[in-house]
């Protein structure tokens, strides 16, 4: 049981493939590696801490204001998390701008404390945070290679496609340009879903 | 002269060329949710371009006048003139728009049963539509002025407002065409996206 709470939002129940989630940030950060990377921590963290406080006060929010208190404790998270990466990681939290303020209206977040943290357990709640968290980073960190090595020739800021083979250097290939714009990512993102879900074998009506 | 042709170059800077959807992917979830069909559509757009109208000139007050270093100083109480409350405004934002869009639901309720009938349960939605509190980040990234946030708001809702519309309208017509099963539903809707943030990246380099 515990196995597959942690397991399943890896392939099978992904947070953005499958149920629709979160889309908005995993778009947003691909740019880069670096950036895909800091923002999947920063979001794993975020939902963990979440989880468990929301499944630690299940029994004491009331169900008519329990919006508002998820709401709350996300917020505090949030800013936490980008205190700490305005302190640590500077350059990095000024390229992310709005987006990790935006956590705290990421689907994932609010979608598993009212879905999933509300009605169990802190440890299974640790556990669902900690696999919603990889399932959404490791979408968001293969979108980011596919863009950040056809847009730049680069993966993680290091040069993967050889200089010689470009045009300016006499060769033939060209960076596209287009992948580091916003059309890049939702085409990435959308044959990356259809890779997904021939796999998983899951269609929808 | 000058300062209306400022607004009005914003203006259609927010809505075509920085548009919320296709340009910062910022409401995807609702977007993705919604345009399934163009009568919701039509309403949520509606519901967004009023709530993004209200709340960034209103989180513009409040980030003015409570909350960036030294905006307490009108208060007059000494000791507060250097206060920076700025790490406080992810909260105070989104405290802002969820109390607002329960205020405003509570008002057309009571007085316009007909427009709460059209917007009613698209209302809850925004509070967690990530371009409503984009938008409040923006215009406190961007050090709008007030009207400059009053015209942010409004057109940046109304940018999303068109994206769904359109988008809503594309899957329409897509419920009568043959697509691999994988790709149905949510993977053809992200390239199709994607075709249309294309398009609109001919708008880019517009200057009124």
């Amino acid at each position: 049981m515990a196995k597959n709470i942690f397991t399943d939002p890896l392939i099978d129940d992904n947070p953005i493939t499958k149920q629709v989630l979160g889309i908005c940030s995993a778009l947003a950060v691909t740019v880069k590696v670096e950036m895909a990377v800091v923002m999947a921590i920063a979001l794993t963290i975020v939902l963990t801490c979440s989880n468990l406080t929301i499944s630690l006060l299940r029994k004491q929010i009331p169900s008519n204001v329990r919006i508002i208190v998820q709401l709350i404790v996300i917020a505090s998270l949030v800013i936490l998390v980008d205190l700490v990466l305005k302190a640590f990681l500077y350059d990095v939290s000024k390229q992310l701008s709005v987006f990790v303020g935006l956590i705290i209206t990421n689907c994932i977040v609010m979608g598993r404390a009212d879905a999933f943290a509300m009605s169990n357990p802190p440890k299974e709640a640790i556990l669902d945070g900690l696999g919603n968290g990889f399932g959404y980073g490791s979408i968001l960190i293969i979108v980011a290679i596919f863009r950040e090595l056809l847009g730049t020739g680069q993966i993680y800021g290091t040069q993967i496609i050889p200089a010689w083979v470009y045009f300016e250097n006499g060769g033939f290939y060209m960076n596209n340009g287009l992948m580091l714009l916003a059309p890049g990512a939702f085409i990435v993102l959308g044959l990356l879903i259809w890779a997904q879900r021939s796999y998983t074998g899951y269609v929808e009506e | 002269m000058d300062q209306a042709q400022h607004l009005l170059s914003l203006a259609v800077k927010s809505i075509f060329i920085e548009n919320m959807i296709l340009a910062y992917f910022l409401g995807m979830c609702s977007f993705l949710a919604v345009s399934k069909k163009i009568e919701t559509s039509i309403g949520l757009g509606k519901a967004v371009v009023f709530v993004c109208g209200v709340t960034v000139p209103l989180n513009w007050c409040i980030n003015t006048y409570l909350l960036k270093e030294g905006a307490l100083s009108w208060t007059g109480i000494s000791g507060v003139e250097n206060l920076d409350l700025s790490y406080l405004n992810l909260i105070m934002f989104i405290a802002t728009i969820a109390a607002l869009v329960q205020l405003v639901e509570m008002i057309i309720e009571k007085f316009s049963s007909s427009l709460y009938t059209s917007l009613g349960i698209f209302l809850p939605l925004i509070t967690v539509n990530c371009s409503i509190l984009g938008a409040s980040l923006f215009m406190n990234e961007r050090a709008y002025t007030f009207s400059e946030a009053l015209v942010f708001g409004i057109s940046s809702g109304a940018g999303f407002a068109l994206a769904i519309v359109s988008m809503s309208a594309i899957r329409f017509k897509l419920k009568y065409s043959h697509i691999p099963d994988g790709l149905k539903g949510l993977g053809i809707t992200m390239i199709l996206t994607g075709l249309i943030s294309m398009a609109y990246l001919a708008f880019s380099g517009i200057q009124l």
